[in-house]
């Protein structure tokens, strides 16, 4: 390119994990030309949970489409793209597969590098949106099936540092949510309630007390479906916000807890908040508040819009895992229970 | 024209490369433990030993089910990314029907069969007539007590694929008057080239909508449905 102007990198990114099909084109890691979304929520509604052949048939039916506006919507063709990024775990096997073979038809047509992205690493880069990563940065994931502190001493490595014993966060919240009788996903909507309610209920905060970064919901899960299960044998009316705010005040205490450990324990320049329960007004307002403690260290919350499930996000991973030199052949699979090593 | 035959619906994996109805070159395969490892090198490896693109393709053709559901999918996902990525044309073809294609036998009712577990089939009936293959009963999630019933209509009948044997027993107990044969090895597999014959002659289709045909509901859909009698036509997938 002439006149010293600069070429841009664009990657075509695909994302398929659970219950959403998206397609994006990202330019220069940060800049979203196209982020397109279908959601199966409202399918998956009808079972009160994701069914995983359900999902899987949906993405199949919308993958494609998907392509088409995304790559419209960018106004780009295939001759522009720098590569093609996909998830290719963790998630479930069936709709990750539909990614996998879309990204691997997209990328060996039209001559492009395939590189290959793990799903928590996209959570994590939808911050890249909001601003640049400074390294070395931990990010607090919190999403329906991972709650877990990650250490990025450099770009492009991920080392989990803690991670929940049992329960993921927004998988607690589903669960409580279906106890009091809530649409899934239940997160945002007990999220609404908490924020009429006052913590009354004083529930279990778990592992506050061990020497490590690891967390566990189960113990609050029970304890709250044992409090409105006895309250409903007594047949005693219970203040259903009070509920909602005490489960939520409890979950923020431990993960803003055991992030603070993570803070004392590792210098960092950031600390990063993502993952589709990182919408949580809660969880926000408590991280911020913690922050405040700490002068050195910047929080950066995932835009509220790019919390869930999203292809921009991978597009931005990707970018990063392109630009270190990472890529997949042909033979490249589904790996549903991938996970970041362990520091 | 040329054409991709792809067939992913069961164990085997078969793949062809035709020129208008001329075999260019074909792999089948009983070793692909998981066709979305195998698949794409497979495809990839097959054009290179020919010295084609994968921009010189015309028609994908692929076997749209019934069969494994992630198979068909990783078939048809495949398959409908191509034709759409390079706007080509994509043609679907039934599991069942690249079966009953090779056998070479009139006045007989074919019978492809895949097992589908707890003594249920996958399976379809076909006759031979004029060199084509017309479908007679068509394909379908049935018990093989009922397939079996409704076959005691036709005299001559040849069973074929892998799975047929399995019932061979069965078989012959139920429909003992009837004049019965069994696909011998090899036939037992579904051959991609058959596919893509059978592709040349039907008219490509809506590439978007395109989807396998798994003649089954899922579970949770089917107890849904019990449940729910009102239809279900709102959108069930938004864009947001
Ligand atoms: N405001 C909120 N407060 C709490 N939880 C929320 C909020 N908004 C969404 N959630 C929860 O976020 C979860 C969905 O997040 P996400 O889409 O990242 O999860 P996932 O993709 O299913 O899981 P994973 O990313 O671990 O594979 C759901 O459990 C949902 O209830
Ligand atoms: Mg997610």
């Amino acid at each position: 390119m002439g006149n010293g102007e600069k070429k841009r990198e664009l990657i075509l990114a695909f994302e398929s994990s659970c219950d959403e099909t998206s397609v994006a084109v990202i330019e220069d890691g940060n800049k979203i030309l196209s982020n397109v979304v279908a959601t199966q929520v409202k399918s998956h509604k009808r079972f009160g949970g994701v069914v995983p052949e359900v999902a899987s048939r949906h993405h199949i039916e919308q993958v494609t489409l998907c392509l088409a506006d995304a790559m419209e919507e960018a106004k780009v063709t295939y001759n522009d793209l720098s590569a093609v990024a996909v998830t290719y775990g963790p998630g479930l096997v069936g709709a990750l597969l539909v990614g996998v073979a879309s990204a691997k038809v997209v990328a060996y047509a039209h001559n492009l590098p395939l590189i290959p992205v793990n799903h928590m690493a996209g959570h994590i880069y939808a911050a890249r949106f909001k601003s640049e990563i400074k390294f070395p940065a931990i990010a607090l994931l919190v999403s329906g099936g991972h709650t877990e502190l990650v250490y990025m001493a450099r770009e492009n490595s991920y080392q989990i540092i803690g991670e929940t014993r049992d329960d993921a966060a927004g998988e607690a919240y589903d669960k409580i949510g279906r106890v009091l009788g809530l649409k899934y996903p239940a997160g945002k909507n007990i999220d609404e309630m908490a924020h009429e309610g006052a913590d009354t209920f004083a529930f279990p905060r778990a592992m506050m007390k061990e020497e490590n970064f690891d967390f566990s919901f189960s113990g609050l899960k029970s304890a709250f479906i044992n409090t409105v299960h006895h309250a409903e044998q007594v047949n005693e009316k219970l203040n259903v916000n009070d509920l909602a705010a005490s489960f939520q005040q409890s979950v923020v205490d431990v993960l803003v807890y055991k992030t603070e450990r993570a803070l004392n324990d590792f210098s960092v320049k950031q600390l990063i908040l993502a993952g589709g329960v990182a919408a949580n007004q809660g969880l926000r307002d408590g991280l911020d508040e913690l922050i405040g403690k700490y002068s050195g260290i910047e929080l950066l919350k995932a835009p509220l819009n790019l919390c869930g499930d999203n292809a921009a996000m991978i597009g931005a991973a990707g970018f990063v895992a392109w630009k270190n030199g990472e890529s997949a052949d042909l033979s490249l699979n589904a790996d549903p229970s991938l996970e970041f090593e362990w520091i | 024209m040329n054409i991709l035959a792809i067939d992913t619906s069961n164990e085997t994996l078969s793949i062809a490369i035709l020129k208008n109805k001329n075999l260019v070159a074909t792999i089948t395969t009983n070793q692909s433990k998981n066709h979305s490892v195998t698949l794409m090198p497979q495809i990839a490896n097959l054009l290179k030993q020919v010295n084609m693109s994968i921009t010189e393709i015309d028609r994908f053709v692929v076997a749209k089910g019934p069969g494994s559901y992630t198979g068909l999918r990783i078939g048809v996902t495949t398959a409908k990314t191509f034709a759409y990525t390079l706007s080509k044309e994509l043609v679907g073809v039934s599991s069942l029907a690249v079966l009953a294609a090779p056998i070479n036998e009139v006045n007989t009712v074919i019978i492809p069969i895949f097992d589908a577990r707890r003594d249920n089939v996958f399976a379809g009936a076909y006759l031979r007539e004029n060199n084509q293959l017309k479908n007679v009963i068509v394909d379908q999630h049935i018990p093989l007590e009922k397939l079996l019933e409704k076959l005691s209509d036709y005299k001559r009948l040849f069973f074929v694929g892998v799975d047929s044997h399995k019932f061979a027993e069965r078989i012959k107990i139920v429909l003992k008057d009837k004049e019965i044969q069994f696909s011998a090895n090899e036939l037992d597999y579904p051959q991609a080239y058959y596919l893509g014959i059978m592709g040349l002659a039907q008219e490509p289709v809506d590439i978007h909508s395109f989807v396998p045909k798994y003649l089954r509901l899922t579970q949770a859909e089917s107890q849904w449905l019990e449940k729910n009698q009102e239809s279900n036509d709102e959108s069930l997938v938004e864009k947001i």
